[in-house]
């Protein structure tokens, strides 16, 4: 079973995340832990949240009993709308995706391959009903794709493995995955170890991971975040 | 003159033959025409291939015309919901075919079938379960797959204000797919809140242009989806 007493929770992994968006940033968050960032983005930075049913600049969710049920996000949740938002239609909102002007994305994963596959919209069990919406968009056009992610299953199966067994969303699609334990980078040559955990060694990280772990390159160890 | 307001929904959906294709607004409840749907139900007409992003929920809008089995096939991204038990049940059983297409596949599908443009490539799907069959192509270095545009016989939509040329403008989120749809369906039919005359509407702030448009009727206090389901209300 999955030791949760090890790495950081989730509202921790979502602070890791919201450190490295930039500011000024367009990003579509996923549904799961990736909404947790909007909490976290550091004092002074300005993102614009996209959700794909046609809302630039989603706000955090109504008071209760001021939401509007025409107002809502891709999870289908009612949201609100900041002081310079736009609502646009579906084509328009997924020319923002395909066409490559959202600058970010972060989304839970089922699997990441070392390649940067991404299976994350089905288990492909034979009495699932299939389901996709917008994640085949918004791995094959927005700028960056991170993944926020438990390392393992609640069963402890890796997540982060040499190949998916799960069907793909997307391949070669993931740039940055973000797990309890680490932070890790799709390089060319496989998964690059970016940052460990607090408390977390190399060795635990490599235990628990599908495929080879790259340890910390030199160059990343002085000022690569403060 | 032109006037292409109706009196009432069932009027609006009155000649929607058995076997036609429906494109049906909405994400969610937000923006699902759920007066005109209802209309359907009662006019009776079956054999149905509806478009939509979802297939509903509870057992109310488009859960209930599924139900009622005038639907035959769906096209959407996203069948499934917390409340949509209908459409599962329907599926596992073989009752209901399910044609799956990723959101933005969709869309883009819908608006240009509304453009006249019969089909184009996109990256979205390439090296996935959902590429099979698809004709793949290569443009500047990045694989392609081909997709068709779609089209349909009737779309039933929800605005907010309408005039009687058609000129359309919604309320927020549930703008999401009738502006493509209402370009690529023979009829396209808008249940509004409010119809004003020409003029009214600001012509700068007007969304969907009246050209598109062939029916408008007046639903002034349409449910919400999410109250008729918490209320447990099953229709007919």
């Amino acid at each position: 079973m999955i030791n949760t007493e090890v790495g950081l929770t989730r509202e921790e992994m979502a602070k890791r995340v919201a450190l490295d968006i930039a500011d000024g940033s367009y990003v579509n968050l996923g549904i799961g832990i990736p909404e947790l960032i909007t909490k976290y983005v550091p004092e002074g930075r300005e993102l614009i949240y996209h959700t794909e049913n046609g809302l630039l600049g989603m706000g955090p969710s109504p008071e209760p009993g001021m939401g509007d049920p025409e107002l809502i996000n891709a999870g289908k949740r009612q949201v609100t709308a900041i002081p310079g938002a736009a609502y646009f239609h579906h084509a328009d909102s997924f020319t923002m995706i395909r066409g490559g002007h959202i600058d970010l994305c972060v989304l839970g994963a089922l699997q990441v391959s070392e390649k940067g596959d991404l299976a994350n919209w089905s288990t492909g069990a034979p009495d699932a009903i299939p389901a996709v919406g917008g994640a085949m968009d918004l791995v094959a056009g927005v700028k960056s794709i991170y993944v926020i992610t438990q390392h393992c299953t609640k069963q402890g199966d890796p997540k982060l493995v040499e190949k998916c067994t799960y069907p793909l969303t997307g391949p070669a699609v993931v740039d940055r995955i973000y797990t309890n334990l680490a932070i890790i980078d799709i390089t060319p040559q496989g998964f690059q170890l970016v940052e460990l955990s607090p408390g977390v060694s190399f060795d635990y990280v490599q235990e628990r991971t599908g495929a080879t772990l790259i340890p910390i390159a030199t160059h990343f160890k002085d000022g690569w975040h403060e | 003159m032109i006037n292409k307001q109706v009196s009432s929904v069932a009027e609006a959906v009155a000649d929607i033959p058995d076997g036609a294709t429906v494109m049906v607004g909405g994400f969610g409840e937000a923006g699902s025409p759920i007066e005109l749907i209802h209309a359907l139900i009662d006019q009776g007409a079956s054999k149905l291939t509806v478009i939509n992003n979802n297939t509903g929920s509870g057992e109310v809008g488009l859960a209930a015309l599924i139900k009622a089995g005038r639907v035959s096939k769906m096209i959407c991204s996203y069948p499934r919901s917390a409340n949509s038990k209908v459409f599962p049940e329907l599926y596992r059983s073989g009752a209901i075919e399910l044609e799956l297409v990723p959101q933005g596949t969709l869309a883009e599908r819908i608006r240009a079938g509304g453009a006249g443009i019969p089909a184009f490539y996109t990256a979205t799907s390439v090296g996935t379960p959902l590429e099979l069959g698809k004709e793949r192509r290569a443009f500047n270095g990045r694989d392609y797959v081909l997709e068709y545009g779609l089209v349909a016989d009737f779309a039933l939509l929800k605005g907010l204000t309408a005039d009687r040329h058609g000129n359309v403008i919604y309320n927020k989120t549930a703008r999401n797919f009738a502006p493509v749809m209402a370009t690529a369906a023979k009829t396209t039919i808008v249940q509004v809140v409010s119809v004003v005359s020409a003029g009214e509407l600001d012509p700068e702030r007007v969304i969907t242009p009246g050209i598109f448009v062939d029916r408008v009727t007046r639903v002034a206090e349409p449910a919400h989806e999410s109250v008729l389901v918490a209320a447990g209300v099953s229709y007919p």
